[in-house]
């Protein structure tokens, strides 16, 4: 959807990154396309931070290249890179007030002292930061921190804004705030944005194209609705949401054939005996509750399946999400141990391939 | 805890009483009648005047030394070696503490000799003001590097990592975040280099050729001219001075370093 042919602000090609012996990043091609709000997302050791490192210059390639708007960066020092870090610590100068802070890119360009101080403090406006410019960044809230973090990176007007898991210190209420600004604050500015983060929902809120990362390499580049409605892989499925994987015996017995499958909780409708006519050709199955979890705006139900195990061996079990419009009357608890029918649309069934459920290195690039 | 405050404040204070007597001319003995005139002797004597400034040149240019000497040891200690060899130069760091102060003192004076190891190099500072310079640099060093050392610990890579990310080359860097923020450490490490300058007495006799220092005229006159109230006298120079010192370090906050 946006293949234009227009040069890439970011491309990697083979990049590849070996500590001692431990390969963090092996092999990794991609494409960031400007103005684009990009998100790397995979657990911790997957290799994606090292990869945001090595775009900003911290870290050299063992392997490949890198290309910021056509031009080959892979040898240039961070300094001579059109890039910006927001960092996981914020990494702001301490013995520096908050405008000398956001100053410093522009002072070290050697920018006149009225021309920096009025894009300072215009980036601060920016972030929504317009007062407490002279304390220091100690004297400072950590989502003011952050908000500085991101106006001394964005008061440079780089091409690309590297950010590492920079809402990962902040409590959850002020997260869910700063990523609808940080939104905001791209598509303002306009900067393509690549965002480092292991939390899923954050990457499926704030990005127009995730990567998901494991084992140092890139397992799928899709859009968060792609993601999650067609995940590429058994890993992709589990990471990005509840996998819910179906293979080896019990996929043939509820599905009716082999593969391995995958059905979003959401999607699973538990004991739907009222509206069954609207879920004709339905898989259904039965099962025994195990565990109900409250979650206030909803319930998750994991349901042991009276069906032969997986591959695994062990039994299968699905969880399936209820609403608590549907759920409010009862009590959560009590439903432990019931007998519940399962009953989904065949439209809704992942289908993962055929294989066991191992993650698979499909570095399957969608455009 | 009383035993210390005893030991300790109790000799300074004989000190400090000692430094208001004077001497018998005649005999040498003790005269404990309250008097000025060490004080008055060391101000109006240009000898003293001289010998005063040159201890505090000393003591500065030690330090500045041992600061220069430091400042790229201690980084490339916390910043650029792998924790192996880290450990491996701390001990390197440490381990000339452990020899004697006087061996060290006799190296530097075969190093200095006209037919010594830098005499090879050709470069020959003999006995002196250079010399002493040198051999006090040397002994001081690891007194400087360590609290620089752990200043430069404390400081996180990603400052260094934001100030080049944000297009400061490394010696901007250098100036711009890491000379203010490891300050504090430097000057820690100055008031060892500094006070240990300004006391040493031995080094000079072995190294200084002619050269009198503050340290040694205290001594002579304590040791040879028996003249203990102008020794305890002289004494009280460096104490006021490292006073006045630690009351302008303080407001750096230096003093947490230690």
């Amino acid at each position: 959807m946006r293949e234009s042919g227009q040069t890439p602000s970011i491309r990697l090609v083979d990049l590849a990154k070996d500590f001692g012996s431990v390969r963090a990043v092996a092999g990794v091609d991609l494409e960031i396309a400007d103005g684009e709000f990009f998100s790397m997302l995979g657990p911790s050791g997957s290799g994606k931070t090292t990869v945001l490192r090595m775009i900003a210059g911290f870290e050299p390639p063992t392997r490949g290249r890198i290309e910021l708007a056509g031009a080959d960066v892979t040898d240039d020092p961070p300094f001579a890179r059109d890039v910006n870090t927001v960092f996981q610590d914020y990494a702001l100068f301490p013995h520096m007030s908050v405008l000398e802070n956001v100053e410093y890119g522009l002072r070290v360009k050697k920018v006149a002292r009225a021309e920096r101080r009025r894009r300072a403090v215009e980036a601060l406006e920016t972030v929504r930061l317009g007062e407490h410019v002279a304390r220091r960044p100690s004297q400072l809230s950590g989502g003011q921190r952050q908000r500085v973090a991101l106006a001394r990176a964005l008061v440079n007007r780089p091409k690309v804004l590297l950010l590492d898991e920079p809402l990962g210190a902040l409590d959850l209420k002020l997260r869910r705030e700063m990523q609808i600004e940080l939104k905001q604050i791209q598509r303002e500015v306009g900067i393509t944005f690549v965002f480092v983060t292991h939390d899923q929902e954050e990457a499926l809120t704030l990005s127009d194209r995730i990567a998901v990362f494991n084992d140092g390499r890139v397992q799928q580049v899709a859009t968060p609705r792609e993601l999650y409605e067609q995940p590429g892989s058994a890993f992709v499925a589990g990471f990005v949401g509840t996998s819910n994987l179906l293979d080896g015996p019990a996929a043939r017995a509820v599905i009716g054939r082999d593969g391995v499958f995958s059905i979003r909780p959401e999607k699973i409708h538990l004991d739907p005996a009222a509206d069954l006519g609207g879920l004709a050709g339905a898989h259904t199955v039965e099962g025994v509750v195990r565990e109900v979890v409250y979650l206030g705006s909803a319930n998750h139900y994991v349901v042991e399946l009276d069906v032969p195990g997986g591959s695994a061996g062990a039994s299968t079990t699905l969880t399936v999400l209820r609403q608590n419009l549907d759920t409010a009357a009862e009590d959560p608890a009590e439903r432990r141990g019931d007998r519940v029918r399962l009953a989904w649309l065949p439209e809704h069934v992942i289908e993962l391939g055929t294989a066991a459920p191992v993650s698979t290195p499909t570095t399957q690039e969608s455009a | 805890m009383l035993w210390l405050g005893v030991a300790y404040l109790g000799a300074l204070g004989a000190l400090f009483l000692a430094a208001f007597w004077t001497t018998n001319e005649f005999t040498g003995d003790l005269v404990k009648v309250f008097t000025l005139d060490n004080f008055r002797q060391l101000l109006q004597l240009p000898v003293y005047r001289t010998i005063t400034a040159r201890t505090l040149g000393v003591a500065v240019l030690v330090t500045l030394v041992d600061a220069a000497l430091a400042l790229p040891v201690a980084f490339f200690m916390a910043k650029v070696a792998r924790p192996g060899l880290q450990r491996l130069l701390v001990i390197a760091v440490l381990m000339p503490l452990w020899a004697s102060y006087l061996v060290k003192a006799y190296a530097w004076r075969g190093m200095l000799s006209q037919s010594g190891p830098l005499s090879w190099l050709g470069i020959s500072p003999g006995y002196g003001l250079t010399g002493l310079v040198v051999t006090l640099a040397y002994l001081w060093l690891p007194y400087m590097i360590l609290p620089v050392y752990a200043g430069l610990q404390k400081l996180p890579d990603s400052l260094l990592e934001a100030s080049a990310d944000l297009g400061a080359p490394a010696l901007t860097t250098f100036r711009r975040v890491v000379l203010p923020l490891v300050f504090p450490a430097l000057v820690a490490g100055s008031i060892f280099t500094f006070s240990l300058t300004m006391g040493d007495y031995i080094a000079v006799k072995i190294v200084g050729g002619p050269t009198q220092m503050l340290g040694n005229v205290v001594a002579d006159n304590y040791g040879v001219a028996n003249n203990l109230p102008f020794a305890a006298a002289y004494a009280v120079v460096p104490v006021l001075v490292m006073l006045g010192y630690l009351g302008v370090v303080r407001r750096t906050g230096a003093l947490e370093n230690l």
